[in-house]
């Protein structure tokens, strides 16, 4: 019991100290931070099944489905101080036909925020737990507004999803399907594929996310989905209609890394309106 | 605990009324719980933080025979998981989804599950709750998503009345679903055999039983392990690629040395569960020790245990082996299993 006091008093007093460490105004007051997905296609908007674009073999195609998970979100102050989002209220399911889907929304204290990290997909230790810490936008057998981002035949999350039509894919329908998941395996003894990624954003250029109670701060990502199929490899529709579990997965992951950009912060925002 | 007390207690009494009475309460179909076998391992399936209680077993039991788990409401979890024939589909060696449609491999036995690692040929689902969603899903077993059964579930007169027997609110979500189904799964549990029984000391293996359970640990028990028949692994049999060349647990892990590895299953049941192998191929257990004997082929991944020292592939055994073996196979079938009438709907 004494020593439960006694590390309950340390734990205090180094939260006291941290306190001196971090410039965020006041710990116990938090404010809200969005993190914008506002997805485009180069330099053009993405309009889902209207929008012609081209890949970088020259290949035109159309976007039918766009979608993918972001989590484990991470501020860090100006002072070098990190942030960790509680892991419960921190996985979101950006939807490119849903414009309500693209503020990823969490609570974060007071600070002034220069740097901004998550993962594309979904950590390993969730993809493993319990079905019933899995709810929201993770659960596996919700099927995600039609989104359908779990294999059920290969446990595990679809983390990016990207579905459409080009020319150049052979057959009569002229489709590709791009879905790429993969989180290790659930054995740690011979792991597969993993394609968890992490992004990290340096937001000194755009504007630093100012987080102030009652308020919401905005930060302004510009998600160039071409990148996912340009890039380091670039993805032919014509030899790759179809990737899903398929070691080629890995490029499509390597590529995407690439399609996030912070482009500027709305700080002291009152309503979503003025976004 | 008290429980098993109790029906430990109730046993005592009707074993002493047995001289007496002509008429046996059918204790098979009282609800035990689940309870171990002693002398098998420690369960994989999580049953302290799942507890099954009586209401979650029937309800899973209901589940289980529900055809509208299915897109149009005609293919159940037990259509391709009989308990006759140890809760495979008997005599198939694929079985027919919705609108007739075939599957590529051989509905696998459900039994003694909660000793699973992993779930189907190539270990794809590791979560037992998360294994009904697989045949659910999948477009040739029942074509249906589980939102769209919860809905059915939610709009029945009977079911939220059920799940607040289970769970204490008449609420209907995913993890309660799947939970009701790994409640009535996990219980059903195959450990009467004969082999049991010799094993428990209650009952004694004929010589020829005898001198092919000698051959077994001798030929085939290193990954057909006891008392649960399989180790778990996944492994290359020697079987020639199918029409399809399914690539089995490769398709799962991208492994090259997983390449026409499948798991290990048990033999017990054997009697009720023909076909065999991942797809059926192979319609008796004479065939089956053929295959180990004289037909067995390497793709590349063969398991080392099929190669053996003078070069030649599969196993050696005499007819008289074969005969021995084949002995000891049927001592491994649990009648009590296959007519247990707790897990009749």
């Amino acid at each position: 019991m004494n020593k439960n006091i006694f590390v309950a008093i340390l734990a205090i007093s180094v939260m006291a100290c941290s306190k001196d460490n971090n410039t965020a105004t006041d710990n116990n007051a938090k404010g809200v931070l969005s993190v914008e997905f506002d997805n485009i296609v180069g330099n053009k908007t993405l309009q889902l099944n209207t929008g012609d674009y081209i890949n970088a073999l020259g290949q035109s195609f159309k976007i039918t489905r766009l979608q993918y998970y972001i989590s484990n979100i991470k501020v860090t102050n100006e002072a070098g101080v990190e942030y960790v989002v509680p892991q419960d209220s921190s996985y979101f399911l950006i939807l490119g036909d849903d414009r309500s889907s693209r503020f990823a929304k969490v609570n974060v204290p007071e600070g002034d925020y220069k740097k901004l990290s998550f993962i594309v997909g979904v950590d390993s230790l969730r993809s493993t737990m319990p079905v019933e810490n899995r709810t929201g936008v993770l659960d596996p057998t919700g099927d995600h507004a039609g989104a359908g981002m779990y294999w059920t035949w290969n446990s595990g999350y679809v983390f990016f999803k990207m579905e459409g039509t080009s020319d150049a894919v052979p057959g009569a329908a002229h489709k590709f399907y791009y879905h790429i998941g993969l989180y290790g395996g659930s054995d740690p003894a011979s792991p597969t594929i993993n394609n968890i990624k992490e992004i990290s954003l340096d937001l000194t250029q755009g504007g630093i996310s100012q987080v102030r109670s009652g308020f919401r701060s905005n930060v302004h990502l510009l998600v160039d989905v071409l990148k996912a199929l340009n890039g380091q490899t670039n993805v032919s529709f014509a030899e790759k209609p179809t990737v899903m579990v398929d070691e080629y997965s890995r490029n499509i992951a390597s590529n995407y890394v690439h399609m996030f950009a912070h482009d500027h912060t709305e700080n002291g925002v009152k309503d979503e309106s003025e976004l | 605990m008290k429980k098993a007390a109790f029906i430990a207690g109730l046993l005592l009494l009707v074993v002493a009324c047995k001289k007496g009475a002509e008429v046996l309460p059918d204790l098979s179909t009282l609800f035990t719980g689940f309870i171990k076998p002693a002398d098998f391992p420690d369960p994989v399936y999580d049953v302290v933080a799942n507890p099954v209680s009586e209401a979650q077993f029937e309800l899973g039991k209901k589940l289980f025979n529900d055809a509208r788990l299915s897109r149009n409401n005609t293919i159940a979890c037990s259509s391709c998981h009989i308990q006759s024939s140890g809760f495979t589909q008997h005599g198939h060696d694929v079985s027919h989804g919705v609108d007739d449609r075939l599957g590529t491999r051989n509905s696998p036995q459900i039994m003694n599950l909660a000793w699973n690692k992993a779930f189907f040929w190539d270990g794809g689902v590791t979560d037992l709750d998360l294994q009904p969603m697989a045949p659910i899903e999948n477009p040739v077993e029942m074509d249906e998503k589980v939102p769209n059964i919860l809905e059915k579930l939610r709009a029945d007169s009977k079911y939220p009345g059920l799940f607040k027997d289970a769970y204490g609110t008449d609420e209907i979500t995913s993890s309660r679903f799947l939970k009701s189904l790994s409640a009535y799964m996990i219980m059903l549990i195959s450990d009467q055999s004969k082999y049991d029984s010799v094993r428990r000391k209650q009952a004694i293996f004929t010589v020829a039983e005898q001198r092919g359970y000698t051959v077994f640990k001798k030929k085939c028990a290193s990954c057909h392990t006891e008392p649960l028949f399989t180790d778990h692994s996944y492994r290359n049999n020697g079987l020639a690629p199918s029409a399809i060349n399914d690539l089995g647990r490769y398709s799962i892990t991208l492994n090259a040395s997983d390449r026409y590895k499948f798991k290990v299953p048990s033999l017990r049941n054997l009697q009720y569960t023909g076909p065999f192998m991942h797809d059926g191929r192979i319609l008796n257990l004479a065939g089956v020790l053929d295959h180990y004997t004289g037909e067995v082929t390497d793709q590349g991944t063969l398991d080392p245990l099929l190669k053996q020292a003078d070069g030649s592939l599969g196993i050696s055994l005499t007819d008289a082996d074969k005969s021995d073996l084949l002995s000891f196979l049927n001592t491994l079938n649990d009648h009590t299993f296959v007519r247990n009438k707790l897990f009749e709907p």
